[in-house]
């Protein structure tokens, strides 16, 4: 073991599709220290839930297959036996997924649909289990947590039924959280609630945490390092504060550039005042040959754009964890 | 409905009568049976007398139209019950594998099943197993009826056949609810965030997808349950099945007002009950409907 809580490496998801296969995640590799954030950024089908849900073999295995390695805990997740694997989900790895509306079953009490995820991992008592049940909700801050138990999801609001969630995928002390798209739906002052409770429970625990998102305001907000991906690889990942602040793809400058109260001015003039990246992400099954981001991209400042894919480097040489990009066109930082 | 069998052609006094009878005895039993008066009292007459249980006397018979209808419900009430315990032993294993394995062999096989179910006619499926199982290999007899108090031996072989045939057409309906619905309910979100919890495959299965596809299934249970209780003419006639489809059938043929208006009744009560018991059973099974 290296002291990380989940090591990916090279991790490739290609799925059949009635249009051929599609290569969803192309290679990603990228570790998630003890109480560390890791926030994942990128538009919508850049690969980013497929790649997580890859690594709980939540795919159907009948259109997904996937390669590379996911050491959690020094047991890799995508070669373990499925029963291995399910024993794995919840106290190795608990996730909260984007819309609490659907999430949830509608026909189960909450009470039931977080002890039967207890009981599941433990020889527990039903009494025991609905103890244990009554405190998590407390936790994640549901008033009335005794009541709570006998309700039905419909019978709460969306920032509740979220909580009910958070409470599930912590309900067996994961060391490894992972939020997809977590807060999207809900409204900022209930997304701040949920993002200020897991910043909480993740400074008591020790949980990983993998935070999923497309909002860069969350990333700030939370993440100590960030992952940019695009058309299903990453293409920048270092700190927060390099990400964010001195950012090496054009494609990154770009999602920054998106966001004006959060940008840095584009001061090099290789990112003009940039309000959208134009254009749509590629289509899965129909990769480009060269940079994946080349057709959108603004810059093209290299001959190998068009016809090489870019190696993730290291780019500048700041103290601490490193900080690379794939792109042929890095411009130092100023 | 009144107003329909009225409206039938023919005439009930003379079918009853035969083909020698004279003016008096003609305008006699046209009294009795009250069809001289205007159709709108015969309607009030008759609506009032059935809401207190009294829905007249069989033209044909001279029996009480209540003692008919009870002495065929026993075996209507057994035929439609076989035939939907028939028919969801085929629909629910059936539906279910087609919907985990959709597009492969078993659901094709499957698919071929019930389209072949739902197309094929019930008395042609009849007439073929009656030649077969009666005819050829002489296993069963061809039709009638036993009630189980008598032999329950000769009941079973009796029942065999009819609910096959019955409960292969409403299980064909119900098999493509079942594999649409449980499709839908695998495909939603919560059954990811069970499987995500760690919860083994068989519990996954049962609470989250089979126990949200239940509720489809209650009501096109409850449709087909409605549509064989209120008798399944054809293959009853085929199979001699002393059910209220057949009362209700010569009735018509005899112009038997009275028992055709008692079994119209029944069948739209029995219609009315399910649908409140389907409805109820909502409740119970989705608590987003309580309240």
């Amino acid at each position: 073991m290296s002291g990380q809580v989940l090591e990916v490496e090279d991790l490739r998801v290609r799925l059949r599709t009635p249009r051929g296969p599609a290569d969803v995640v192309n290679g990603l590799s990228y570790t998630v220290g003890p109480g560390e954030t890791v926030a994942v950024v990128g538009e919508s089908g850049s690969g980013k839930s497929v790649s997580v849900l890859a690594l709980l073999g939540l795919l159907p295995a009948r259109v997904a297959t996937v390669t590379g390695r996911a050491v959690l805990q020094g047991e890799d997740l995508l070669t373990m036996k499925p029963e291995r694997l399910r024993q794995v989900r919840g106290p190795g790895a608990g996730m909260v997924f984007q819309d609490p509306m659907t999430s949830l079953n509608p026909v189960l009490t909450v009470g039931r649909q977080l002890v039967e995820g207890i009981r599941a991992h433990g020889d527990v008592s039903k009494a025991a289990a609905r103890r244990r049940a009554a405190d998590l909700l407390g936790e994640v801050g549901l008033p009335d947590p005794e009541r709570a138990l006998d309700r039905y999801p419909h019978e709460l609001s969306g920032g509740m039924r979220q909580r009910v969630v958070i409470a599930i995928a912590l309900s067996n002390s994961p060391a490894l959280l992972i939020a997809d798209e977590a807060t999207t739906a809900l409204d900022v002052t209930v997304q701040a609630q949920i993002i200020d409770l897991i910043e909480g429970l993740q400074a008591d625990r020790g949980t990983g945490v993998i935070w999923i998102t497309h909002d860069l305001g969350v990333v700030a907000g939370i993440a100590d390092r960030v992952l940019v991906m695009y058309g299903g690889r990453c293409v920048e990942d270092g700190t927060v504060d390099d990400v964010l602040e001195r950012p090496a793809h054009p494609y990154t400058r770009g999602l920054l550039g998106a966001l004006p109260d959060l940008a840095q001015p584009a001061v090099d003039g290789v990112v003009p005042d940039l309000a959208t990246v134009p254009g749509t992400p590629p289509a899965p099954t129909d990769l480009p040959e060269g940079c994946v981001f080349w057709p959108r991209c603004p810059v093209r400042g290299d001959a190998r754009c068009e016809h090489e894919q870019p190696p993730l480097v290291q780019i500048g040489s700041g103290p601490g964890l490193p900080h690379r990009a794939a792109t042929w066109c890095t411009e130092e930082a100023p | 409905m009144f107003a329909l069998v009225h409206l039938v052609p023919g005439d009930p006094v003379r079918l009853a009568l035969g083909t020698r009878f004279s003016q008096e005895s003609y305008d006699a039993l046209r009294e009795r049976s009250g069809l001289d008066q205007p159709l709108l009292e015969q309607f009030f007459g008759w609506a009032g007398r059935a809401l207190s249980g009294d829905l007249g006397v069989s033209f044909r018979s001279g029996e009480t139209v209540t003692s008919q209808i009870a002495e065929r419900l026993p075996a209507t009430l057994t035929l439609a019950l076989a035939s939907i315990l028939v028919a969801l032993v085929i629909a629910i294993p059936l539906g279910t594998i087609s919907a985990l394995r959709p597009r492969s062999i078993i659901d094709r096989i499957a698919t071929v099943i019930s389209q072949f179910g739902i197309s094929v006619p019930d008395f042609w499926m009849g007439i073929v197993l009656i030649l077969v199982f009666a005819g050829t290999l002489g296993w069963l007899p061809s039709g009638g009826y036993v009630p189980i108090s008598e032999d329950p031996g000769a009941w079973l072989q009796r029942l065999l056949m009819p609910a096959l045939v019955t409960g292969v057409v409403s299980g064909s309906v119900i098999t493509r609810f079942v594999r649409s619905s449980v499709l839908e309910a695998l495909g939603s979100d919560h059954v990811r965030t069970a499987q995500a919890k760690g919860l083994p495959t068989r519990q996954v299965f049962t609470w989250h997808v089979l126990r949200n596809a239940l509720l489809p299934l209650v009501t096109v249970t409850g449709v087909q349950l409605a549509y064989l209780l209120s008798g399944v003419v054809v293959v009853e006639i085929v199979f001699s099945w002393p059910g209220l489809g057949q009362l209700a059938l010569q009735a018509v043929q005899a112009r038997d007002y009275p028992v055709l208006q008692g079994a119209i009744l029944l069948f739209a009560l029995v219609f009315l009950v399910i649908n409140l018991v389907v409805d109820l059973l909502y409740t119970a099974i989705d608590p987003r409907i309580r309240r």
